[in-house]
């Protein structure tokens, strides 16, 4: 069990590094609280695994330090940290039995088989790899082998964080939900410290309890999934999250009021000068439709009708800005034109990007 | 109608089977039926059943012909595949290190067989040759022509040289197919490198180890152009391999017949062998333990 920090963290994969463009991370300050499920949410290349390979001890960073518990231990080789990672790709020993595998770790440290014994047989109980003990490994499913990599980490007596690279990519859709489940119980059973890797956002929410997005080698937010969901801190955030993405619309901003072209809509608290490129977002979940104009709505023309079966997302078109409306199966739908109205409560508001504090109900060290 | 559909596939294969006929079959068959008669020239020949087989399976040149050849294959075996994939371990995985030492690697893969014989002859030379001139200048006598075994030393050189450089190519192809995932998740578990190299690289070169293995068992049983240029089989019978001798057989003494029967023999023990390694290999590591 650890509380791992990360100091003043940053790493490029050249040599001589000018500007930030080279970093495949940008300069970070961190906290992984001891026994929490961390998501690392990104899309591809957005430096994710690279941060964790940097956790791990795979990678030495260009700049900064990694402390386990404040100690640092950012020269010390991965054997020495204590930490365990399951990769996207089952990892195990081909020529070795089930039982072998999970106790190679063990073994490696010359620890006696009689304490070896118990350990494994326990960790093959949690994952319900008792019956496959005696099989090679190499004939077993990916689940499996990936249970398998799994219980490697967990077999260990010292271990302080699990670290997970994508491990559920080569798994089919319905074991998926059943090895989450299991790691979900994992946590909760142990009290790891957990980092999982993932580009799927429904993983990240689902596992985590606190769900880092990165982009371009940075940090945007950290929060609780329904933080991320209702206040994105970035736009990025609340583009990559939630589907579909949040709805941007280029503004302006006098006083309490917003003008997107023509149209006018207030906001219950003032706002002060914005500079750079303002936009509104709002989710198209909160977005509501009505076959009525009314003071407070917007005509829009309907584009596009898409079913989901549980609810309909509709492609409209207000004064040639694209948005997308998600609203509940069975609600009527006017075929040609509609009224939208923006509820105040859920409209944001971003300048070149960033998240600008305006709700009275707001957190106060939001602001940017 | 639908008879016609169905067989015009066969005119389809039939170039195929030509060429296999050609190229195999009619040279095959016609050296079973030598092996069948006592030929005295161009159409005077007596039918003599097996009687070439009993000769050949009782000849004692043959027999010492055939451990020596068993001999030099293992040896081959035991020598270049350990190597080899020494070798391939220590080259680099990427960089302009990796190209140049594949080319280097490669290198005597490229020279015909019968010139790498003549490079032997003069590279063993006791009085002009490079390696020969300085074992024997160090005071040790070392001829290939005189003595078997520094006849049997230079060819064994010789084909390590040749060839280890194949099993080198085979398992560093396999080594760098290995996901990186492997080695990091290694390197957490604390394996050793001796760990690494026991249960990650070594069974992940199993299938072309089989390959390796059983190229080079086959081309060394049959090896014929390197010691016979070198060694012309000598000194004495030292180095007659069965190819060395079964051409002696049939050119140099023109017994067609006897040469025939011990052709189909040598074909039936390279045959043999090969399967016997092949399913070896096929069931290293893969039972279930119990």
């Amino acid at each position: 069990m650890a509380r791992i920090n990360l100091e003043q963290l940053a790493h490029s994969y050249l040599a001589n590094p000018q500007n930030p463009t080279d970093y495949a991370l940008q300069k970070m300050d961190h906290v992984w609280e001891d026994g929490s499920a961390y998501a690392l949410l990104g899309p591809s290349g957005c430096g994710k695994t690279t941060l964790l390979n940097i956790i791990s001890g795979l990678l030495q960073p260009s700049e900064g330090r990694i402390l386990f518990d404040g100690k640092d231990v950012t020269a010390i080789p991965p054997q020495e940290r204590n930490i365990a990672q399951v990769f996207q790709f089952p990892v195990i020993y081909d020529t070795m039995s089930v039982y072998d595998n999970l106790a190679f770790p063990l073994r490696n440290r010359n620890l006696p088989e009689t304490e070896i014994r118990p350990r494994v047989e326990e960790v093959a109980q949690m994952l319900e790899l008792q019956d496959v003990l005696r099989k090679r490994a190499a004939n077993l499913g990916a689940d499996a082998k990936q249970k398998i990599s799994l219980g490697r980490g967990l077999v260990r007596n010292d271990v302080a964080a699990i670290l997970f690279d994508e491990p559920l990519t080569v798994i089919d859709p319905h074991l998926k939900l059943l090895l989450r489940r299991k790691l979900k119980q994992i946590h909760a059973r142990f009290k790891l410290t957990m980092v999982y890797v993932t580009h799927d956002q429904l993983e990240a929410l689902t596992f985590a309890d606190q769900v880092v997005v990165m982009n371009e080698g940075q940090v945007l937010q950290i929060g609780s999934p329904q933080d991320l969901f209702e206040n994105p801190q970035h736009r990025f955030v609340g583009y990559f999250i939630g589907s579909p993405g949040m709805n941007f619309l280029p503004c302006t901003v006098e006083g309490n009021v917003v003008n997107i072209g023509d149209l006018r809509i207030a906001l219950p608290q003032n706002i002060g000068a914005l500079k750079g490129k303002v936009e509104l977002g709002i989710r198209p979940e909160f977005l509501k439709l009505h076959d009525q104009n009314r003071p407070d709505t917007h005509r829009v023309t309907i584009k596009e009708i898409e079913n989901l079966g549980n609810c309909q997302i509709l492609r409209v078109d207000l004064d040639g800005h694209a948005l997308n409306v998600k609203v509940q199966e069975g609600q009527q739908v006017p075929s040609q034109e509609a009224f939208l109205e923006f509820p105040p409560e859920w409209i944001r508001i971003y300048a070149d990007g960033r998240l600008i504090k305006q709700m009275p109900q707001d957190d106060p060290d939001m602001e940017p | 109608m639908n008879k016609w559909e169905n067989n015009k596939a066969w005119f389809m294969v039939i170039p195929v089977f030509l060429v296999v006929a050609v190229s195999a079959i009619i040279p095959l068959m016609t050296v079973v039926n030598y092996s069948l008669q006592d030929i005295f020239g161009p159409g005077q020949r007596v039918f003599v059943g097996l009687e070439w087989y009993q000769d050949a399976l009782t000849d004692p040149r043959l027999h010492a012909a055939l451990n020596r050849q068993l001999l030099f294959s293992t040896l081959v075996l035991l020598i270049e595949i350990p190597l080899g994939i020494l070798i391939a371990l220590m080259m680099p995985k990427k960089g302009w290190g990796a190209s140049l030492s594949l080319v280097l690697v490669a290198l005597p893969l490229l020279i015909p067989w019968n010139v790498i014989g003549t490079i032997w002859i003069i590279f063993m030379r006791p009085d002009i040759g490079l390696l020969g001139a300085a074992v024997n200048g160090m005071g040790i006598p070392f001829d290939h022509t005189a003595s078997p075994f520094a006849a049997w030393v230079t060819v064994m050189l010789m084909e390590v040289w040749h060839w280890t450089p194949l099993v080198v190519l085979l398992a560093y192809a396999g080594l760098q197919a290995i996901p990186d995932a492997y080695f990091q998740a290694a390197r957490i578990d604390g394996a050793s490198a001796w760990g690494i190299f026991r249960y990650i690289q070594l069974p992940k070169l199993r299938g072309v180890l089989t390959i390796a293995v059983l190229l080079r068992f086959m081309d060394s049983f049959l090896i014929y152009a390197e010691p016979f240029v070198l060694t012309g089989g000598g000194p004495g019978n030292s180095t007659t391999f069965l190819s060395i001798y079964l051409v002696k057989l049939a050119v140099g003494q023109f017994d067609l017949g006897p040469a025939a029967a011990f052709s189909i023999i040598y074909f039936l023990i390279v045959l043999l062998f090969s399967w016997l390694f092949y399913q070896a290999l096929l069931k290293v590591g893969t039972g279930d333990k119990s």
